[in-house]
């Protein structure tokens, strides 16, 4: 990292790892769970989480000066809605069959916890520069964990990735097929997800005895 | 019939936690103690039965394709529906607050127990997912829209009491060092979901006629997208539910 300084860098570092929204700070898990059925949503859903997330704490921390602390709930959440509506849109003109499987969930990154939370917890706080890696920096450790989600649940539930075949063909059984491997239909539904994401936690945990709670 | 069916459906098989995992976090983090659980499930009903009528009148008055019309001829071609996360957001960041300050003044005991729950409300995903759904579900109305609000509530109710309770229990149990806290509670609500599943059927009672109807809702779904072998909706459980089948059968 020579862009940044050290400090800087552990801004979006730490995300990553060790104060990684979803396993550790326990926010934003509703959307992470919900879209992850397939590879592609849940790296639409990163993206859009990571531009919402960037964008955001840059306009929070600059008008951070001027929020009346009584009110700023509801600046946030007018701050957040109207970037999520760029997304949206955006959605909706390049990728309208995609959006149309997100459903509802693109509405509900306004009520993500992640963003509110670092809303709260970081750009009130600090000037616009460090608060936007911090928002990436959040929004990518994020993403990593949905990204390892969808892949597990895409792989292992359908034998696609992105919607290309990997495991080889189901029906004329060639690839893992033919050593008597089936789709496991299983993981493309609700529960799988948190238990992967469960499963997740584990390993991290046996990784990192420092996280470990009592 | 219609108000009981939509009730139930919303209650059990379109559970807010264990099908769409909505208000997660609050889930997650309210759930160490029965007591709290039941003071932001009760609060969580209540604000669910007041926004999802609410703002189905906004959407059907205001914000939907043509919701205009009542002011006059020349609006009626107006289509504001991409401002629904706006004034949704805000119908209930209104609401939460006017809850607030009711509760404050007539129980204040009440109000001290909740703390800072009640604000909470308003960024938990199950009130707005409450109201994107009513309005996804073309839910047609205002009645059916209370009931969909208030069966979704008890919904996440029953879910956060449960886990509560099972929480409560595990403390005496040995986990897994790794697992304990935050990892179990999701295996554990992963395996409720498997249990909420079964629900599934209970309105059709494994009716054949419904199921072919959702099949063929599929695969129009599937048919627009070209010849993609699997298309998700991630917020239809049922349709995953035929889509596993399929998958299975071939």
């Amino acid at each position: 990292m020579g862009l940044l300084s050290r400090k800087d860098s552990k801004l979006i570092l730490d995300p990553l790892a060790d104060d990684n929204p979803i396993t550790i700070q326990v926010l934003g898990i509703c959307s992470a769970l919900a879209i992850t059925a397939q590879l592609k949503a849940s790296i639409v859903m990163a993206v859009s989480v990571l531009f919402v997330l960037g964008a955001g704490n840059v306009v929070i921390s600059l008008i951070r000066n001027i929020i009346p602390s009584k009110i700023r709930i509801i600046v946030q959440l007018t701050v957040v809605a109207a970037l999520v509506i760029i997304v949206d849109q955006v959605l909706k003109a390049f990728s309208y069959q995609l959006s149309k499987e997100l459903g509802a969930f693109i509405g509900l990154i306004i009520t993500n916890c992640i963003i509110m939370g670092r809303f709260e917890a970081f750009a009130l706080g600090n000037g616009p520069w460090r608060s936007f890696l911090d928002g990436i920096g959040n929004a990518l450790g994020y993403g990593v964990i949905l990204i390892i989600v969808g892949f597990f649940r895409e792989l292992l539930g359908s034998g696609t990735l992105l919607g290309f075949k990997v495991l080889g063909d189901p029906i004329a059984k060639t690839g893992l097929y033919s050593i008597g491997y089936e789709n496991n239909g299983f993981m493309l539904l609700a529960p799988m997800a948190l238990i992967v994401v469960g499963v997740i936690i584990w390993v991290q945990r046996t990784r990192n005895k420092a996280l470990i709670e009592d | 019939m219609e108000h009981i069916e939509l009730f139930f459906k919303s209650i059990f098989i379109d559970n807010m936690v264990f099908a769409t995992f909505l208000g997660m976090c609050s889930y997650l983090a309210v759930s160490k103690k029965v007591s709290t659980a039941v003071g932001l499930g009760a609060a969580v009903i209540f604000v669910l039965a007041i926004t999802v009528p609410l703002n189905w009148l906004l959407d059907q008055y205001i914000l939907q394709e043509g919701a205009l019309s009542w002011l006059g001829e020349e609006y009626a071609s107006y289509d504001l529906s991409f401002l629904s996360f706006i004034m949704f957001i805000a119908t209930i960041a209104t609401m939460v607050q006017l809850v607030e300050i009711v509760v404050e003044k007539f129980s204040p005991s009440l109000y001290n127990s909740l703390g800072i729950f009640l604000p909470l409300i308003a960024v938990n995903c199950a009130i707005l997912g409450g109201s994107l759904f009513m309005q996804s579900r073309e839910i047609p109305t205002l009645g059916l829209a209370t009931t969909y609000g208030i069966g979704s509530g008890i919904g996440w109710f029953l879910a956060i009491l449960a886990i509560a309770a099972i929480r409560e229990k595990i403390r005496y149990s040995n986990v897994p060092p790794a697992l304990r806290g935050l990892g179990i509670t999701f295996i554990i609500t992963g395996l409720m979901a498997i249990g909420f599943m079964s629900f599934g059927g209970m309105l059709t009672g494994g009716d054949e006629a419904s199921k072919e109807e959702k099949t063929v809702a599929v695969e129009k779904h599937e048919g627009s997208k070209e010849n993609e072998n699997i298309t998700l909706s991630a917020v239809e459980t049922s349709e995953d539910k035929v889509i596993a089948n399929n998958i299975k059968s071939k």
